[in-house]
C-alpha cells in the first residue's frame, strides 16, 4: 500500500524521526514484527488479567457501605481510562495521516476507532449495571457518565464516516480532521457537562474513591489497568494486521479487475 | 477581497433567489415549536418554563437542515472546483460562505423568535434573553456545521452522516445557551456567566471551523 510519493515524503522525514517509527512505516516489516510480538502480548495480557482479577476478587476488600458491588469499579474505571486514551492515541495517528502521511497512520486509526467504541460502550455498561444498587436507577445525568456517553456518540460518528468512503486514503483525511476537531472540543464538551451537571444535581453527587483511596484497592485497580492497556495493544495490534491484510486483498481485486476489463 | 466580496454577494443572492432557506428554516422551527405542546400538553406553565429550552432546540434542528446546502450546491454545479483553484485563501472563502449562510438561514430564526416565543407564553425579557443567546450561538451553531458539510460533501449520503457528526460537537453551545436564557428569567445565577462563555464558543468555533473546513476540502477534493 506504500505508493511512491508516500516513500519519498518518508525518505525526507528519516533525519527526524527516531529509527523505530520508520522501521514500522513499512507494513511488510510491520506485519513481521507484530507476529512475532502477537503471542507475546497476548500471554501478558492473560497473566495481568489473571493477576488483576484474582487482586480485586480475593484481595480487595468489600466495601463498609457499597458491598460487593465495588468490584465492577475494576472494570468500568480502567475501560473508562482506555476509552479516553483511545481517542489520544487516535489524535496522534491524525496527525501521522495529515502532517506526515505516514503510511500506517490511518490504518492505526481506523482499527482504534471500534476499540475505543468498545471500551466506552463496556464503561457505560458497567457504569449503569454500578448504578442500579447504587443509585437505584440505571442511569444518572451525572456529569461523567455524560460526558462518556458524549465520547462514544463521536466514536459512533467516527465510525460511520469510516465506512462512507470506499477508498481508505480518502476517507482516513476526512477522520483525521473529524478526530482533531473532536480532540480540541472534547474538554469542552467535558468542561461544559460538568457545569450542567452541577447546575441540575444535587449537592449528593456519588464520589468514586476521592482522596481517601486505600492501597488494597488502588494496587488491584492499578494491576486491572495495566491488563487492559494491554488488551487494548493486542487487539490493535491485531486489528491492524487485519486493516493492512484487507487493502492488500481490495488493491489486488482492484488489480484483477483493471486486467480483465 | 473582491473576489471574497462577489462570492459573498453571489451566496446571497442565491439564497434568496433559489428559495428552500430562509423560509423552510423558520418554517421547520415553526413546526418543530408547534409540535412540542402536542406532546407534553398545553400547559403553559411547564411551556414556560422549558420555553427557552424548546426554542434551543427548535433553532438548533432548524440550523442543522439547511447545512447540507452550504457547500453540496457549489460542489454540484463545479463552482467548488473553481473556488479551490482560485487564489483567495480557502480559510477566507469559507468563512465568507458560512457568513453569506448565517445571514440567510440563522438570522431569520433569531428573527422569528419573538413570535413563536408568543406560543410558549414567555415574557418579553425571557423573549429578549432568547433572542440574544441565540443571536450569539447561532454563528457557533453554522461554523461548527461548516466542518460537518465540508467532510460530507464529496461522501455519498453524505448528508444523513452530516447531523450525526455535528450534534455532539454543539452539546457546549445548547448547554451554555440554554442555560444563559433560563438565568435571565428563573436561574440561580446571574446572566453574564454563562452568556459569555456562550461567547467564547462563538469565537472560538470562528478560529476552529474556517481551518478545519478548508483542510478538509482541500482533502477530499484531491
Amino acid at each position: 500500500m506504500t505508493s511512491a510519493p508516500h516513500c519519498r515524503r518518508l525518505g525526507g522525514l528519516l533525519k527526524t524521526t527516531p529509527m523505530a517509527l520508520i522501521d514500522l512505516a513499512n507494513p511488510t516489516r510491520f506485519l513481521r514484527l507484530t507476529e512475532r510480538a502477537l503471542p507475546w502480548l497476548a500471554g501478558a495480557t492473560a497473566l495481568a488479567f489473571a493477576a488483576g482479577l484474582y487482586l480485586a476478587f480475593f484481595v480487595a476488600p468489600d466495601d463498609y457501605q457499597q458491598g460487593a458491588t465495588v468490584k465492577i469499579m475494576f472494570i468500568h474505571v480502567p475501560a473508562a481510562w482506555l476509552g479516553m486514551a483511545c481517542w489520544a492515541l487516535m489524535s496522534l495517528a491524525a496527525l501521522g495521516t495529515l502532517v506526515w502521511r505516514h503510511p500506517l497512520a490511518d490504518v492505526a486509526a481506523k482499527a482504534a476507532a471500534p476499540l475505543g467504541a468498545g471500551f466506552t460502550f463496556l464503561c457505560l455498561v458497567a457504569g449503569s449495571l454500578w448504578g442500579r444498587p447504587m443509585w437505584g436507577t440505571y442511569w444518572v445525568w451525572d456529569g461523567r457518565l455524560t460526558s462518556v456517553l458524549v465520547l462514544f456518540l463521536m466514536y459512533l460518528g467516527v465510525i460511520a464516516l469510516w465506512r462512507t468512503s470506499d477508498d481508505p486514503a480518502r476517507a482516513a483525511r476526512a477522520v483525521a480532521i473529524l478526530t482533531l476537531v473532536g480532540a480540541i472540543n472534547l474538554p469542552i464538551i467535558k468542561f461544559s457537562v460538568d457545569w450542567w451537571a452541577t447546575l441540575h444535581q444535587p449537592a449528593s453527587v456519588f464520589r468514586m474513591g476521592g482522596s481517601t483511596i486505600y492501597p488494597t484497592i488502588l494496587i488491584p485497580l492499578l494491576v486491572m489497568a495495566v491488563a487492559f492497556t494491554l488488551l487494548f495493544a493486542t487487539l490493535h495490534l491485531a486489528a491492524m494486521r487485519n486493516e493492512i491484510l484487507r487493502r492488500r486483498v481490495r488493491a489486488l481485486r482492484l488489480r484483477q479487475a483493471a486486467q480483465g476489463a | 477581497m473582491t473576489s471574497l466580496a462577489a462570492l459573498f454577494r453571489r451566496d446571497l443572492r442565491l439564497a434568496v433567489r433559489l428559495g428552500g432557506g430562509a423560509p423552510m428554516g423558520v418554517l421547520f422551527f415553526l413546526i418543530v415549536v408547534a409540535l412540542i405542546p402536542f406532546a407534553i400538553g398545553p400547559d403553559l406553565a411547564l411551556l414556560r418554563r422549558i420555553g427557552p429550552a424548546i426554542l434551543w432546540i427548535g433553532a438548533l434542528l432548524a440550523s442543522l437542515l439547511a447545512l447540507e446546502r452550504l457547500i453540496a450546491g457549489d460542489q454540484e454545479d463545479g463552482s467548488l472546483d473553481l473556488i479551490l483553484m482560485g487564489r483567495a485563501p480557502l480559510e477566507l472563502v469559507v468563512a465568507v460562505k458560512a457568513l453569506a449562510h448565517w445571514i440567510t438561514t440563522g438570522l431569520p430564526l433569531v428573527i422569528a423568535v419573538p413570535v413563536l416565543a408568543l406560543f410558549l407564553d414567555l415574557e418579553p425579557g425571557a423573549i429578549a434573553a432568547v433572542a440574544l443567546t441565540l443571536l450569539v450561538g447561532t454563528p457557533a451553531l453554522t461554523l461548527i456545521g461548516l466542518v460537518g458539510a465540508a467532510l460530507t460533501v464529496t461522501l455519498r449520503r453524505g448528508g444523513l452522516l452530516l447531523p450525526v457528526l455535528i450534534l455532539p460537537l454543539t452539546i457546549p453551545v445548547l448547554i451554555f445557551g440554554v442555560a444563559a436564557s433560563n438565568a435571565a428569567v428563573v436561574g440561580p445565577m446571574a446572566f453574564g456567566a454563562p452568556f459569555t462563555i456562550l461567547c467564547a464558543l462563538s469565537l472560538m468555533s470562528l478560529v476552529v471551523g474556517p481551518f478545519a473546513a478548508a483542510a478538509a476540502l482541500r482533502h477530499g477534493m484531491e
